[in-house]
């Protein structure tokens, strides 16, 4: 009885709100009929914990319907609502309103991505470049064949990329790419980064296949190793660094 | 050729020049810079075998080196299978010209045709 009341009291200790409210500025364009885009502005309330997502769902619940915004897990684990917040790539489900520290907050879609309307943006290129990389093992033999089940691998060999295999796919790297920019035919921070992944795959038998791939005029070398890929990643991924140990192989540093 | 190779090239001419262009620019220091650079002085360089192989080789290495540079900032710049091929054989072109040009200054000028 002691312990329900304890309860009791917990969950009317942890009631006190402190909302308080921001102005959320939504980039609305449509490409079929505007020329350009411009913002509409809402006053959202918001509580310690409202993510960005929840602000703009909100806007779209009770202001207004029409805003375009492609989500799905809210979790940062499908990688649908990446868009460009106060200017900088970020997951609208993984950005608090609080963690921004501003009072305004302005959401657009991603930079080096053509828009579908709003905030959505169309993902062509990206699973495109992801493809053309092979993102899946490469070998001859395959555990139907052969008697053996399993691949196995040390700790030290699963090190070697485990950090690649978190990616998500949501093109914050390749939005933040300043030649993503400019070079319409780049492979991008996402797929260099998955590229690497798969060589530096102890499993894997495919790396001359995959370094060829890669090897072109508009493949690894145009990176600039600027690292906002590395920067923006909302899982921990580090392609910058990926794309120079990819380097490393070309030149014949690694093997 | 492939792109790695490009580059390597790219990476090694760089490396390359930058150690000569030192001992180019320490030559003109130990003479006297001003002193160095006067007609007369210029000639006696381009007349001594050892220098003048030096000058040619830095002449090629920073041709091959900048051209190469040139064209990956033209790719950056704007794609297409016609522009790309004008940009790769057009600094190609641009590069033999100005190796042969600054070649036959150097010659000539060993020759003492000048």
């Amino acid at each position: 009885m002691a312990q329900v009341s304890s309860i009791a009291d917990e969950k009317s200790s942890t009631h006190v709100s402190s909302s308080k409210s921001v102005l959320l500025r939504i980039s609305r364009y449509n490409p079929e009929h505007d020329d350009s885009s411009k913002f509409m502005e809402f006053n959202v309330s918001y509580e310690k914990w409202t993510t960005v997502l929840e602000a703009i769902l909100e806007v779209k619940k009770h202001f207004d319907h029409s805003v375009a915004v492609r989500y799905s897990c809210r979790q940062a684990t499908c990688g649908s609502c990446g868009m460009k917040i106060n200017g900088k790539p970020k997951l609208a489900c993984f950005t608090k309103i609080s963690e921004l520290d501003s009072d305004v907050v302005t959401v657009e879609p991603m930079n080096n991505f053509p828009v579908i309307r709003d905030l959505a943006v169309k993902f062509e290129r990206l699973f495109d470049t992801h493809q053309k990389v092979k993102p899946y093992l490469i070998r001859d033999d395959t555990e139907l064949e052969s008697d053996e089940k399993e691949f196995l691998q040390s700790p030290k060999e699963l090190e070697q990329y485990i950090q690649f295999a978190n990616c998500i796919k949501c093109g914050l790297c390749n939005s933040a790419c300043p030649t993503m920019a400019t070079d319409s035919s780049f492979v991008g921070p996402q797929a260099l980064a998955q590229a690497y992944r798969y060589v530096a795959d102890s499993r894997d038998k495919g790396k001359d296949s995959r370094l060829k791939i890669i090897d072109e005029s508009h493949g690894i070398w145009r990176c600039h190793f600027a690292g906002s890929c590395s920067q923006v990643c909302p899982k921990g991924v580090d392609p910058a660094m990926g794309i120079q140990f990819l380097r490393g192989y070309l030149l014949g540093f690694r093997s | 050729m492939r792109e790695s190779t490009i580059m390597k090239i790219h990476y090694g001419t760089a490396l390359a020049a930058v150690a000569l262009v030192a001992v180019h620019i320490l030559m003109r220091l130990t003479q006297g810079f001003a002193e160095s650079l006067e007609y007369e002085n210029v000639l006696a360089n381009y007349k001594l075998i050892p220098y003048a192989a030096m000058l040619e080789l830095i002449l090629i290495l920073l041709s091959v080196h900048g051209f190469n540079g040139l064209r990956v900032i033209l790719l950056e710049l704007r794609q297409g299978r016609t522009y790309e091929k004008a940009v790769s054989y057009g600094c190609l072109a641009a590069m033999i010209g100005l190796i042969a040009y600054g070649s036959n200054t150097i010659i000539r000028t060993n020759m003492g045709m000048v």
